[in-house]
């Protein structure tokens, strides 16, 4: 099929105005979303506008692949905190995941818990809109409460309300050394009492997973100046020594693969994204037996796979939460919304897409 | 300050709209006499004032949602308030609006430290959430400097932030789920404990519309343990340039600061003369505060004053122990008041990116003699959040104006400069003409057409942050 790739945002304007039918508007391409209609794709929107490293901030085009931002800010010992997922084994896409397509989907990493979600490093915008206006908002400074924040509106509106085509974004220093707590055999319960008991304590955890299986692991991630690590993973050690026997590691790459779900990599079926309460999220996991999954966040974030023919959202049903299907088919995507806040939905699509065709249907 | 005209038809039905609204609300909840209404014909911008048609206080998101109901059954404006500090007339009513004040909810709904969230009322004043929390040492960490008076219903309103977020965030990096109403009365639960919400990220555009969405009446608020000990380092420079080129030499090292304020030589003599902190007299002061364990904090003091040190400082003082703590943080901390002390003052809100810092204080300097007016400058150096404090005199005619124009000049530089007209104040009627400096027509059509979405009748808060000439068709057509 052919696809466009528009090499300036007064093209792409162009061509949104001009469109008849349908888009398919793409970043990397890697988060295996189905889509129908003309196909467009930010590739040809790459590049960095401003780095100012002492400042903590970058402005991109949205095309820019995450890589080469990752590349750049490991140059300043930076890097974007809120650690994007690379889906691409995950789902079974191909492709180069584009910072565009990151604050799209809004997927937040392991940090989420310490650093904020995706849409919290977002500091501004440029954007088309389904009528093919160039819309700017926010800006490149971290405080801005100027007008209202379209800026997370636009956060994982996966392009069904308009086109990002430069995001100014707030970047972090990067650890200069990483710890890890690893606990073997706790249940799910047992897990996120401790995960909790880890986060909220006043040693600045910046990642808890929990891992399921035949044998159980729990971990937990502290982030700073070695000794400072050496400190508090001490501090922790003694606080969580109910939890029985643990190991501490340092500079382990294991959270490369929380960050990437690696644990459901091989497990065959749908896979689902769930977002509850910690404390919930034991009996969710006990009422899904998944035949693999993890827990994120502390427990907040449970990836499940299930088979084609279970629906996660029973499990939430009752708890506070949502539940998103990832990979495979039988279900709607995305959680359905109450009916006040899609009244409020539609209406705002109705405003920034007056036709209907930036990814139509993609959200609903 | 221009305000639409009251319209005289909802003026003539005053009488019918308290009878409507004592089917709702208790007696003591309506405030209607003329003198009572008094009480809130302005918040902390008080250089404008305009009494309302009235006042009611509703203690349940349902009186809220029936008083909204009658309201826009009824074609009245309303104006949400919180607490009433807001600095850029957020909650200035005009003669033909009720104010609906959550003042008398503020109640905690369930802290839950295990989830480490709580859920309140938004009435709650934004100290007394970290109050509620304080017995298991966590805390609420956005601290705007009202913090003892100002309500989460305001914070919500204005996303406001405070000395603190450089490490923490402001209000929406915090604020997981609320219970909003909507104008036509109906109820909407947006969010919730869990960390992110599905669908559109309609809570993030609620947090910041300055009460022009919807009345958010509870609130669910992430909380942290406290840290173990915080301490300061007060460094002096002989210029605003060296001062700045620390600021970011610190931030690149890898040290996230909690917070680094930055005073100039005005700012630093007017504190000094009122707090008599023991300041140096030099051009420019930093105070960096970090976090952790007294190892830790020591660990970064020593990398900061490392850095400092090769930037020549006339001076750098460590708190050895509380006492010194909080005499470096005295001066800082009583900027606001010995300003107050010498002259009226207008404090400005405008953030700019941390690089044109030298020069943006160099213009405002050349501005101050063209005005003829001082400027003390004190800021959040570590976010590029200034707060330009203009000095003026209330009782001398045109001062007022002079300080005006003075403020306007200031903020368009900070635009100019990369930067926004308003950090952590909001727009509010203050800023509300200059918004086509830092939008096009374009760009703030695409935020009217979210009030349309969320307030198609545009009764509530109708004449905030956008200029009157843009939104009067819109107005004038509900």
């Amino acid at each position: 099929m052919k696809m466009i790739c528009p090499k300036s945002e007064a093209a792409l304007a162009e061509f949104v105005a001009g469109a008849d039918g349908p888009l398919a508007v793409t970043g990397g391409g890697t988060q295996g979303v189905a889509l129908s209609g003309a196909r467009v794709s930010l590739c040809g929107l790459s590049g960095v506008e401003l780095y100012e490293p002492g400042a903590l901030t970058l402005v991109v085009q949205s095309g820019t692949p995450v890589a080469k931002i990752e590349a750049l800010l490991a140059k300043e010992n930076q890097q974007l905190a809120f650690e994007p997922r690379d889906m691409r084994v995950l789902i079974g896409t191909q492709g180069d995941p584009t910072i565009g397509g990151v604050f799209a989907t809004n997927l937040s990493g392991p940090r989420r818990i310490q650093a904020g979600a995706t849409r919290d490093s977002l500091l501004g915008v440029r954007y088309v809109d389904g009528a093919g206006q160039c819309v700017k908002n926010g800006g490149r400074v971290m405080k801005n409460v100027t007008g209202y924040d379209l800026v997370k509106l636009m956060a994982g509106s996966y392009g069904t309300l308009g086109i990002l085509t430069e995001v100014a974004l707030k970047v972090l220093p990067r650890p200069e050394t990483v710890g890890t707590l690893r606990f073997v055999g706790l249940t799910p319960v047992q897990a996120v009492a401790a995960m909790s008991k880890a986060l909220g304590s006043p040693y600045d955890v910046t990642g808890a997973a929990h891992i399921p299986g035949t044998e159980p692991v729990t971990l937990i991630r502290l982030e700073g100046f070695e000794a400072s690590v050496q400190y508090r993973i001490a501090e922790l050690h003694a606080v969580l020594a109910e939890f029985g026997e643990v190991h501490a590691e340092m500079g382990t790459d294991v959270w490369r693969d929380v960050r990437d779900v690696k644990p459901l990599h091989a497990a065959s079926g749908n896979i689902w994204r769930i977002s509850v309460k910690p404390s919930d999220a034991p009996e969710v996991l006990a009422q899904l037996e998944p035949e693999a999954a993890m827990m994120d966040w502390g427990g907040g974030l449970i990836w499940a796979a299930l088979p084609e023919s279970q629906d996660a959202r029973l499990a939430v049903e009752g708890v506070a939460g949502h539940a998103t299907l990832l990979r495979g088919d039988g279900f709607p995507r995305f959680h359905p919304e109450s009916a006040p806040v899609a009244k409020l939905a539609n209406r705002l699509r109705a405003k920034f897409d007056p036709r209907g065709i930036l990814n139509p249907g993609l959200m609903r | 300050m221009e305000m639409p005209r009251p319209d005289p038809a909802v003026l003539a039905r005053k009488a019918q709209l308290v009878s409507r609204l004592r089917t709702i609300l208790a007696d003591d909840a309506i405030i209607h006499d003329e003198m009572e209404t008094r009480a809130y014909e302005c918040d902390a911008l008080t250089a404008y004032k305009c009494p309302p048609l009235l006042a009611v206080l509703p203690s349940t998101t349902q009186e809220v949602s029936d008083v909204l109901r009658v309201c826009h059954d009824m074609n009245v404006p309303v104006v949400p308030r919180g607490s009433g500090t807001s600095l850029a007339g957020g909650a200035l009513p005009t003669a033909d609006s009720v104010i609906l004040g959550v003042a008398r909810m503020n109640d905690v709904l369930e802290t839950d430290y295990p989830n480490r969230v709580i859920r309140v009322q938004t009435g709650r004043t934004n100290l007394s959430v970290s109050g509620a929390v304080e017995e298991e040492e966590f805390f609420y960490a956005p601290d705007p400097s009202s913090q003892l008076a100002c309500a989460i219903a305001g914070n919500i309103a204005m996303n406001s932030g405070g000395a603190h977020c450089l490490k923490y965030g402001v209000t929406t990096n915090n604020l997981l789920g609320v219970t909003m109403v909507l104008m036509d009365g109906t109820v909407v639960e947006l969010g919730g404990a869990h960390l992110d919400a599905g669908g559109l990220d309609l809570l993030g555009v609620i947090c910041g519309s300055e009460g022009q969405l919807g009345v958010v009446t509870e609130a669910t608020l992430r909380i942290l343990h406290k840290p173990e000990g915080a301490r300061p380092v007060l460094i002096g420079f002989d210029s605003n340039e060296v001062a700045g080129a620390c600021v970011s030499d610190i931030i690149k090292s890898g040290i996230l600061p909690v917070a680094i304020e930055f005073m100039d030589r005005p700012c630093i003599r007017a504190c000094e003369a009122f707090a008599k902190a023991g300041y140096p007299d030099c051009e420019a002061l930093l105070i960096v505060e970090v976090e952790g364990s007294e190892a830790e904090i020591a660990f970064q003091l020593d990398k900061i004053k490392e850095i400092a040190n090769r930037h020549n400082p006339v001076e750098l003082r460590e708190a050895q122990d509380a006492d010194q703590a909080a005499r470096i943080w005295l001066g800082r901390k009583s900027a606001f008041g010995a300003m107050g002390q010498i002259n009226d003052y207008m404090c400005l809100d405008g953030t700019i990116p941390v690089s044109s810092l030298p020069f943006v204080l160099r213009r405002i300097g050349e501005l101050s003699q063209k005005f003829g007016l001082e400027v003390a400058n004190v800021f959040h150096a570590g976010d590029g959040n200034m707060h330009p404090l203009i000095l003026f005199d209330a009782n001398k005619p045109g001062d007022l104006e002079t300080c005006e124009a003075f403020g306007a000049e200031i903020l368009k530089l900070c635009v100019e400069a990369g930067g926004c007209l308003t950090g952590e104040h909001g727009v509010g009627v203050e800023k509300r003409d200059l918004m086509l400096h830092q939008y096009t027509a374009g760009d703030l059509d695409a935020q009217l057409a979210v009030k349309d979405a969320f307030d198609p009748r545009w009764l509530l808060n109708p004449a905030k942050v956008f200029p009157l000439a843009v939104t009067e068709a819109r107005r004038v057509a509900a």
